[in-house]
């Protein structure tokens, strides 16, 4: 059991290589190896979920049994327990999806898509697992090197976008380094147990307040927090709809953790909130966020690019929950962290389907799709109204958290701001809904083909293979709804309290 | 037997929500298993809610909790008298609109009748759920199917305008929604708890009076929409482009009620006639109701499509509900709480009679009704019974229910409002009447003799003109409507006199 925090990034690390090495025979080796290896991971990530509920304890694991302040320490707690559970349940179904719809958008390309993918996985699992600041910028940096390569290979856009992508990413990166730079001169350690021992006594120091500055505002950039996400929705417009699927949903939110991470486990409790206003900074531009997101969401006739601006609007609401900075308020904001990865992986990855079917995406071309594609649109009905928050799917019980965390602070605006999105998140949903279900006028469906980039196999529904994650998604977006407060009493509720003290 | 029956409770709600399903899958191609699994489930569900009768009138409230929603607060269901009350006059109208809706989608070769059969069914446990809700969570979970659900409904016919029409009433539907999610946080906030009580369990105590003037301000326009309560109720005519079978069952009695039930909870479980009173927001309410059951009678007359004109009756007709309520006075609540019964059984009377009009002879305005008494006497027979109702003629159960309110206005001191309920009667007369008068005092080549519509519509026509007869001349005599009425009043001013 006490090497679960180290096997999930090594069995991916390890599966990257093979996967490589396999898909240099034929992609489909390529494919089998990396579905395996993220499978096996997933189920690594369950054992720990597993001990840390049953244990109730956070398991460490020197590297190599240098133990800290020398060695890198791996810590599963109940945060990274949640958090990798999470990013491999997603990674595993993408992996499922992926092969048919790669071979579709990105043909010839799906040899190194494959490695990069489970390194991407594999970026994130370690991210959330390391117990070390600077570890934790290393694989910060293999996940977003691995993403700038996966988005790159998307449609004409997307090399321009990932470039783009690639000079915000590497400037919000070299903040969070320089952060670090400064903590260690100032505590003479980079384990965060440790900085959490030896910053209390720092928190007047000048280099420690911008220590937390850079950090926070390194991670806000990769987080795309308002006003920091202008490189966003062209990265996600034009990316392939598996990596689409993969890096929407859980990507941005790997970030939000870190953040998360340095407020309640690094800095000494109350830093955030009083020695520097970070936590309301954070809460204020993701209600500003919440609402640009979402009214750009509503201007836009592409899906993904409007699914990319409701990831703008989304990823504010986890913002927004360490804003309140209350146990109430993060629990909404970790909450929305699960839900939202399972709301927008399910559809991005109807978008795929679509794609793989009618060649393109945009939405006047959506209609009659209810009649070919019923169970991928019940799918896409189960996911949009979810997004808007519609009980009793899981979208609904991280903004009721919220809400509540919002009214407790008395915090009238972010309460305003809330059932506004809400709204809005309707107006451009339930418009797409519509046109899903009704007939098509006559000559859209030509319309669109002769539109479509690439000419579309086949008709119906999608192979089974795209479809079992898009339904799976679609379930577990119920099931999060119902088992909300199992996840909030056995996991959240540990998680924030260092706030309740 | 008390286990027994709250697992009649869970049942109540799953056996349509089940149906729904199976009719999915049995389909267009086997459509008479499909319309016999939409018959089991609605008799089934009438059953297991009518079970539980006996023991709520003489004081038993049965229980059944299933798994938190939030921390604290549970997905619970609770058969209290207010809220079996409810159940049973949906439950009771589903099995007639059953039969009726099978008649009408063939006879009227509808398309889509898979996604129909289901999504009524969908809405029939949602209106169920929202009745037994134990606290105000449940409830808002199954407002919100409800809302969904409805939306299919809406935009059957597939027109622009049915889209048009789905789309205002998606967006109505939704900020209601979003307003009732936000009054209930609010509420949770103040109180602790979201449990329904009798008599409210919000106190003075608990916030400024500006915050409860905000969440009550919210559930209003939670509440108000469906309800139709002016300014809140243009969705409701625009949205009888639906099949009449949805406008009987759901724009009458189902989704509309919903609206009006949510007042009665907020009034007598949530709030409470005392804070009502005291943060002034009862006469508000009353006064909005006024208007709008005027407002709407007025609107009505000037109505020549026949779902129209009842539409806004139905409008109207909600607000007497509304203003039993916020008048704050036991007999009147009890009014009220009748009414939302008899007005069920009138209204659905009058929306069946219009339906069979349309499938049988195409007819959709009351210019188009000369003489057609003659060529269809039963359908117009049970439809001046119904607009006797309406009217409030002694003897009918609408005349009860008035005359309830209007005992309950006295006893509040505010007479204005007894005047207003018999101009109001006026009024229904005025745009009722005429319907009445030309299907039998005048005469048309066309209609000589005998032609009713199929006995699937006919006979649900009936039987639902009978039951507002019944009302009237023996409202225990059925289901002890009465009787759970008055326990529901009971429930919130804690044995008053009635």
């Amino acid at each position: 059991m006490s090497h679960i925090p180290v096997l999930i990034p090594t069995s991916l690390l390890l599966t990257a290589l093979i996967a490589l090495l396999a898909g240099l025979r034929s992609p489909k080796w390529g494919h089998r190896v990396a579905q395996t290896g993220v499978t096996v991971a997933f189920l690594f990530a369950l054992a720990g979920l597993r001990a840390v509920l049953t244990g109730g304890e956070e398991i460490h694991y020197p590297m190599g049994n240098w133990l800290p302040p020398i060695g890198i320490e791996f810590v599963l707690d109940h945060l990274a327990a949640y958090m990798t559970s999470l990013i491999t349940f997603v990674g595993v179904l993408v992996m499922f999806y992926a092969p048919r719809s790669l071979a579709f958008e990105t043909p010839g390309k799906e040899t190194f898509a494959y490695p990069a993918m489970v390194l991407l996985i594999a970026g994130l699992c370690g991210m959330c697992l390391t117990g070390d600041a600077f570890n934790l910028y290393v694989f910060l940096e293999i996940a977003a090197l691995s993403a700038y390569a996966l988005l790159a290979t998307g449609d004409r856009g997307a090399p321009v976008a990932t470039f783009r992508y690639l000079l915000f990413g590497a400037v919000g990166g070299g903040f969070y380094l320089i952060g670090i730079a400064y903590l260690y001169f100032s505590t003479g350690t980079l384990n965060m147990a440790d900085l959490h021992a030896r910053l209390p006594e720092l928190v007047e120091n000048r280099a420690v307040i911008s220590a937390a500055a850079f950090m926070v505002i390194g991670l806000g950039i990769k987080m795309a927090l308002f006003p920091m996400h202008f490189w966003l929705p062209d990265v996600y417009t034009n990316a392939p709809s598996a990596v689409a699927g993969l890096i929407a949903p859980v990507m941005t939110k790997v970030s939000a953790y870190a953040i998360v991470r340095l407020f309640l486990d690094v800095f000494p409790p109350g830093f955030f909130t009083e020695a520097l206003p970070i936590a309301s900074t954070i809460g204020w531009l993701s209600a500003g966020g919440i609402l640009f997101g979402s009214i750009m969401a509503i201007a836009q006739t592409d899906y993904r690019r409007m699914l990319a601006y409701s990831s703008v609007g989304q990823i504010s609401y986890v913002g927004l929950g360490i804003g309140l900075a209350s146990p109430i308020g993060m629990i909404g904001g970790l909450l929305h962290i699960m839900n939202h990865a399972l709301m927008k992986g399910c559809l991005f990855l109807v978008g795929g389907a679509i794609r793989y079917r009618t060649g393109n995406v945009r939405i006047p071309a959506m209609a009659g799709l209810g009649k070919s594609m019923p169970w991928t649109m019940a799918a896409f009905t189960i996911g949009a109204l979810a997004m808007v928050g519609i009980p009793p799917t899981a979208g609904f019980f991280s903004k009721w958290y919220l809400l509540l965390g919002a009214l407790e602070a008395g915090n009238w605006w972010w309460f305003a701001v809330i059932i506004a999105s809400s709204l809005l998140t309707a107006v451009y949903f339930l418009r797409v809904l519509e046109t899903v279900y009704r007939e098509p006028a006559e000559g859209t469906t030509a319309a669109a083909r002769a539109a479509s980039t690439r000419l579309p196999e086949g008709e119906g529904e999608p192979p089974a293979s795209m479809l079992a994650p898009i339904l799976i998604l679609a379930v577990s977006i119920l099931v999060a709804g119902a088992m909300n407060v199992v996840i909030v009493n056995e996991l959240l509720r540990r998680v924030v309290a260092p706030l309740a003290g | 037997m008390t286990g027994l029956l709250s697992n009649a409770l869970l049942l109540a709600i799953l056996s349509s929500a089940i149906a729904a399903i199976a009719i999915v899958f049995t389909g267009e191609k086997r459509r008479n298993l499909r319309e016999g699994w939409t018959l089991l489930a609605s008799f089934l569900k009438f059953g297991f809610i009518a079970s539980m009768i006996p023991g709520v009138i003489a004081g038993e409230r049965y229980e059944v909790t299933l798994w938190e929603l939030s921390p604290g607060i549970e997905l619970a269901l609770r058969a209290d008298p207010a809220g079996l009350l409810f159940a049973v006059s949906a439950s009771f109208l589903w099995i007639l609109t059953s039969f009726y809706a099978i008649g009408y989608m063939r006879g009227a070769k509808e398309k889509k009748q898979t996604r129909f059969f289901a999504m009524l069914a969908v809405c029939l446990s949602a209106t169920v759920g929202i009745a037994l809700s134990a606290n105000l969570l449940t409830f808002v979970v199954f407002y919100e199917i409800l809302s969904v659900a409805t939306y299919p409904l809406v935009i059957h016919k597939g027109s622009e305008k049915a889209y048009r029409a789905g789309r205002q009433y998606l967006t109505y539907a939704i900020t209601a929604g979003i307003a009732l999610v936000a009054g209930t946080a609010l509420v949770y906030q103040m109180a602790g708890t979201l449990d329904f009580q009798g008599g409210g369990f919000l106190t003075s105590e608990m916030a400024p009076t500006s915050t409860l003037i905000l969440a009550f301000l919210l559930f209003f326009v939670g509440f108000g929409v469906k309800a139709g309560v002016m300014p809140l109720h243009s969705w409701l005519p625009n949205a009888m482009i639906a099949p009449t079978p949805v406008s009987a069952l759901l724009h009458a009695v189902a989704v509309v009620k919903a609206g009006v039930f949510g007042f009665v909870r907020l009034g007598g479980f949530v709030f409470g006639p005392d804070l009502l009173r005291e943060i002034g927001m009862a006469g508000v309410l009353a006064g909005l109701a006024g208007i709008t059951i005027l407002l709407a009678s007025f609107i009505a007359m000037t109505k020549d499509d026949l779902k129209a004109r009842l539409a806004y009756s139905t409008v109207g007709h909600l607000s007497y509900i509304v203003l039993g309520v916020a008048l704050l006075a036991p007999t009147a609540m009890l009014g009220g709480a009748f009414h939302m019964v008899t007005h069920a059984a009138m209204k659905i009377t009058l929306f069946f009679c219009a339906g069979a009009l349309y499938v049988h002879m195409h007819y959709t305005k009351v210019s188009e009704l000369d003489g057609i008494g003659r060529r269809m006497p039963i359908t117009m027979g049970a439809f001046a019974i119904g607009v006797l109702g309406l009217v409030g003629i002694p003897g009918t159960g609408g005349f009860l229910s008035k005359f309830m309110i209007g005992v309950g206005a006295v006893e509040a001191g505010q007479g204005i409002f007894l005047a207003l309920l018999l101009v109001s009667g006026l009024l229904n007369a005025g745009y009722l009447f005429p319907i009445v008068t030309r299907a039998f005092f005048r005469s048309s080549p066309e209609h000589t003799k005998y032609d009713e519509a199929s006995w699937f519509m006919v006979g649900p026509i009936v039987l639902t003109a009978l039951l507002s007869l019944m009302l009237g001349i023996w409202p225990d005599g059925i289901f002890n409507f009465f009787s759970i009425a008055l326990e529901a009043m009971h429930s919130v001013v804690g044995g008053g006199s009635p």
